[in-house]
C-alpha cells in the first residue's frame, strides 16, 4: 500500500515537473505577450496542481495535507486574478495582441 | 449578523487547521482573533454577499470538480500546441455577453476563463467580456459556454 502511494506520488511529482517544463518551453516558443501568458497558465494549473497532489500523497492524512490544500485554493483564486490584471495592464498600455489575419476579429 | 457568525466560524476552523497545537491558550487566542477580525471586517463593511458569499451553498462546491476537469482538458490541449513543431496557434479576441448578474457570478466566470489554459479574460464588465484565446476554436467555445450556464446556475443558489 505504501509502495502504491509512493509510486502514485512520484508519478504526480514527475508529471508536475514535466508540465512546468512544457509551460517554460511554451513561454519561449510563443510569439507575443498574450500567447506567452497562455503557456504560463499550464504551469500554474496542471504544474502546480500535480506537484501539490504528489506532496499530499507523501504527507498522507495529516494537517500538512490540509495546508497543501489551502495553498492550492490560494493559487486557484489568486493566479487568475493576477493574470487578468497583467493582461489588462498590458492592453491598457497599448500592447497590441498578435491576431490571426482575416476572420474579422474585433479589436478592443 | 448570521453572516458575521458564519465568517467567525470559518476563520476559527481555519485557525485550528493551520495551528495544529490544541492547548487552551492557543484555542482561546484563535477565538479572540476570529472575533477581532470579524469586528474589523464589519467596521470596514466587508461582511456582505460579496465578501463572504456563504449563501451560494453546495452549488459552488459541485462547480469545482467540473472546473478542474475543464482545466485538465484545456491544459492538455495547450500542451499539445506547445509541443507541436508547427505551433498551430490562431490568437483571437472575442467579445460576448455573460449571463451572470451578481458580482460574485461575474468574477467566478472571469476567473474560470483565465484559469483554464488557452483563454484569458482581458476586460470584465457587467454584460460584456473581452476574452483572448490561443486558438480560434477556443474563442468560439468561450462565448455562450457550458461554463456560463453553470456559473449562472450556482450564483442563483441552485
Amino acid at each position: 500500500m505504501t509502495m502504491l502511494i509512493d509510486v502514485l506520488s512520484w508519478i504526480c511529482l514527475a508529471g508536475g515537473g514535466l508540465f512546468c517544463m512544457v509551460g517554460a518551453a511554451g513561454m519561449l516558443r510563443m510569439p507575443d505577450f498574450y500567447t506567452r501568458m497562455h503557456a504560463a497558465s499550464v504551469i500554474e494549473t496542471l504544474g502546480v496542481g500535480l506537484l501539490l497532489a504528489g506532496l499530499m500523497l507523501q504527507a498522507g492524512l495529516t494537517l500538512v495535507t490540509v495546508k497543501l490544500l489551502v495553498i492550492g485554493l490560494l493559487v486557484m483564486f489568486a493566479s487568475p486574478t493576477a493574470s487578468h490584471a497583467l493582461a489588462r495592464a498590458a492592453m491598457v498600455r497599448g500592447v497590441e495582441p498578435l491576431l490571426e489575419r482575416g476572420e474579422g476579429a474585433s479589436k478592443p | 449578523m448570521l453572516k458575521s457568525a458564519s465568517l467567525a466560524f470559518f476563520l476559527f476552523v481555519f485557525w485550528l487547521l493551520l495551528s495544529g497545537i490544541y492547548e487552551p491558550f492557543l484555542i482561546g487566542a484563535g477565538v479572540f482573533s476570529s472575533v477581532l477580525v470579524v469586528w474589523i471586517a464589519r467596521r470596514m463593511e466587508l461582511v456582505d454577499a460579496e465578501g463572504h458569499p456563504a449563501h451560494l451553498g453546495w452549488g459552488a462546491l459541485t462547480y469545482w470538480p467540473w472546473l478542474i476537469r475543464e482545466i485538465v482538458v484545456s491544459a492538455l490541449a495547450v500542451t499539445r500546441i506547445i509541443l507541436d513543431p508547427k505551433l498551430p496557434i490562431s490568437p483571437t479576441l472575442v467579445r460576448f455577453r455573460p449571463r451572470q448578474k451578481t458580482t460574485v457570478g461575474l468574477v467566478t466566470h472571469a476567473n474560470s476563463i483565465t484559469l483554464t489554459p488557452g483563454t484569458i479574460s482581458m476586460e470584465v464588465a457587467p454584460g460584456e467580456f473581452l476574452v483572448h484565446a490561443l486558438t480560434r476554436e477556443g474563442a468560439q467555445a468561450a462565448a455562450d459556454s457550458e461554463m456560463d450556464r453553470r456559473v449562472e446556475r450556482f450564483e442563483a443558489g441552485r
